[in-house]
């Protein structure tokens, strides 16, 4: 089986959307404390930007990040003790939920900070590259940031310098509760026009579609072409974040969410599969999750006295207390 | 013995790690023509690939320095003005200085952002003039402010091959100092280390940056009445704190001369730490620029917001009064 084989591909939206559905109701037993900003409804663009890039293709994330990192390769037991605070957790249980990273596999951080991620992806696919591997890199982000000043002059220093990256925007109509329309002056792929980098819309919903837009322009950057921009057309079909479960928030009509729903990543994909091969997947992942969720939950948590560790990576302790 | 400037330290510090190692290279504004005089004679030397000019992009060109140091570069930023560090606090603190801790130790981030003329200059006005090193001692980020030519020179090697994020604080005030140096004694000066520049018995003066020799130069008018210790703290983040207290402990009187505003400033942490391990004969004093301050054109303005000599005599002869 290939990386982008489509059982490959159904795999790995059927995980992202088991775990965020276990994930999401962990934070209401109040096993996950501070919530989560769920992934689902927009899993076909972590998976098909993933499918199409090597192992060693670097990655960021953002705050709704667990699609990208357990589609780069995570392990989805180390992602869930991370999201519980276990010290068997990607990051020790000191990152959580939008911080998960996963160096090993290429995952630079999901990063909460809207924007922040492109030029950090931007530097680190220069420097890898300038040591000679060949490697590129795809950096996520929604479309709350496409007015982010420091992502827009990322996107000039990664054009300048024609340094590999795929700007990815998955654009789920939202900020928050601020409409896309009520956000962007112009157009999503003008922004990347502007600087003089290819841009194109895909169907987010398709992961086949985002696999074979995203194959394209790895193609392209991989033979010596600059960043390209790729907007993904999806739909948030749950909360902005957990709270929202508390605390309803009216944006958005029950007849749009009812619509963006009916276009689901999960099931345009499933239908390629056979009945047999669909339904094997499904009892793999849900054993996966299972025993992700045994892992994690056994797991210890962090002794406090280690809770600065990491704080240096020199091993700098900070001075606690008075004196 | 041959004589060296605090700017040629720097250069010379830079060049030296820069061929020492292969991963270290400079990024800034207008740094392949040396706009700050600092960077001079590198690009001849090593070329394009690692003196690398930046558009100007601040937040992009310092997150794009963390993505390569993510990626195993050692990159310096220069910053030709010290209130832009106001600009890059978001990309310094929230990124490169929480990575190590975020991702559980999985990330080193080791960037040096090399300050050049830091605090005033005179006429520089209100937004070239700041001096903002307890900010970043504030957020724990490691801090250097060298007073000498051979500190220059040793703080700044020391950073380059540190593997956290460091702050090199070059005050303005310093950056034409001379000293006689011996080239074959130039050395790596250990961060977190103070020095003593002057011993004494009665009162110990700590004094940041170039202030250093504003405070030996007090020291020496005012010996035939009081005999002043001069403590150059060196890095103040982590601070040299039982450099400092073995001082005052002797000493028993403790005078700061700082170049902060004075809520928050380093100078309130430094007297609040020597008294919580010391018992003063007398209270300390601190010489500060004002609460709040911002820094006015006219030189006469300038002067006046700035600690000063007269002030520093002040605090020190009153000290000494009290018992």
């Amino acid at each position: 089986m290939t990386r982008d084989d489509p059982v490959r591909l159904y795999r790995t939206v059927r995980l992202i959307r088991r775990f965020e559905e276990r994930a999401v109701d962990l934070v209401r037993a109040g096993a996950i404390v501070g919530g989560i900003h769920p992934y689902l409804g927009q899993e076909g663009i972590a998976a098909g930007v993933c499918a199409a890039l090597r192992d060693d293709d670097l990655v960021t994330g953002t705050h709704r990040g667990h699609g990208h990192v357990l589609a780069k390769g995570a392990d989805p037991a180390r992602m869930l003790a991370e999201l519980l605070g276990r010290e068997t957790g990607l990051n020790r249980g000191r990152g959580g939920s939008m911080h998960a990273a996963d160096l090993a596999v290429g995952v630079l951080g999901a990063n909460a900070i809207v924007g922040a991620a492109g030029a950090i992806l931007t530097g680190a696919v220069w420097a890898r590259r300038r040591r000679g591997d060949d490697l590129v890199g795809a950096t996520f982000f929604g479309d709350g940031a496409v007015n982010e000043g420091m992502l827009l002059e990322a996107f000039n220093l990664a054009a300048l310098w024609r340094v590999p990256v795929l700007f990815v925007c998955e654009n789920n109509g939202y900020a928050t509760t601020m409409p896309v329309e009520g956000a962007v002056a112009g157009t999503i792929p003008g922004r990347a026009e502007a600087f003089g980098m290819p841009a194109a819309v895909v169907d987010g919903q398709d992961p086949e579609a985002v696999r074979d837009a995203t194959a394209a322009a790895v193609a392209r950057m991989r033979a010596g072409g600059g960043p390209e921009l790729i907007e993904a057309r999806t739909y948030r079909f749950d909360a902005h974040h957990t709270f929202e479960h508390a605390v309803r928030l009216d944006y958005r009509a029950p007849q749009e969410v009812a619509a963006g729903r009916s276009r689901d990543p999960v099931e345009i994909q499933g239908a390629r599969l056979s009945g047999v091969d669909r339904a094997a997947v499904d009892a793999d992942v849900e054993a996966t999750l299972d025993a992700a969720l045994e892992f994690a939950l056994a797991s210890p948590e962090p002794d406090p006295a280690g809770a600065l560790a990491h704080l240096y990576a020199s091993g700098l302790v900070a001075r606690t207390g008075g004196g | 013995m041959p004589r060296l400037s605090y700017r040629k330290a720097l250069t010379r510090a830079l060049a030296d790690e820069m061929a020492r190692d292969e991963s270290v290279f400079l990024l800034g504004e207008d740094i392949r023509v040396a706009a700050s005089n600092v960077t001079a004679g590198l690009l001849k030397r090593f070329g394009p690939d690692r003196v690398v000019d930046t558009p100007l992009s601040e937040q992009a060109f310092t997150s794009f320095a963390t993505g390569a140091a993510l990626a195993g570069l050692r990159p310096v930023v220069e910053f030709q003005i010290p209130s832009l560090l106001f600009l890059v606090f978001e990309q310094i603190v929230n990124h490169a200085h929480k990575f190590p801790l975020m991702t559980g130790g999985q990330a080193e981030v080791p960037v040096t952002y090399l300050v050049p003329g830091s605090g005033s200059r005179t006429g520089w006005a209100g937004q070239h003039s700041d001096h903002p090193y307890s900010l970043f001692a504030h957020v724990g980020v490691t801090t250097v402010v060298p007073a000498t030519p051979a500190d220059a020179y040793g703080l700044l090697v020391s950073a380059i091959r540190h593997v956290d994020p460091v702050v090199v604080f070059a005050p303005a005030g310093a950056m034409d100092v001379r000293a006689d140096v011996d080239f074959a004694a130039l050395a790596p000066v250990p961060i977190g280390r103070g020095r003593v520049h002057r011993a004494g018995d009665d009162v110990t003066v700590v004094a940041v940056g170039h202030l250093v020799h504003d405070a030996l130069a007090v020291a020496e008018e005012l010996a035939d009445q009081v005999s002043v210790e001069v403590f150059d703290p060196r890095t103040l983040y982590p601070f040299d704190w039982d450099g400092l207290t073995a001082s005052v402990a002797r000493t028993g009187r403790l005078v700061v001369v700082d170049d902060s505003n004075r809520s928050c400033g380093i100078a309130g942490e430094i007297i609040a730490t020597v008294v919580e391990r010391v018992r003063l004969l007398a209270p300390p004093r601190r010489v500060t620029r004002p609460d709040g301050a911002v820094l006015p054109f006219a030189p006469a303005l300038d002067r006046a917001v700035q600690p000063g000599r007269e002030q520093l005599t002040a605090a020190i002869q009153l000290t000494m009064k009290d018992e």
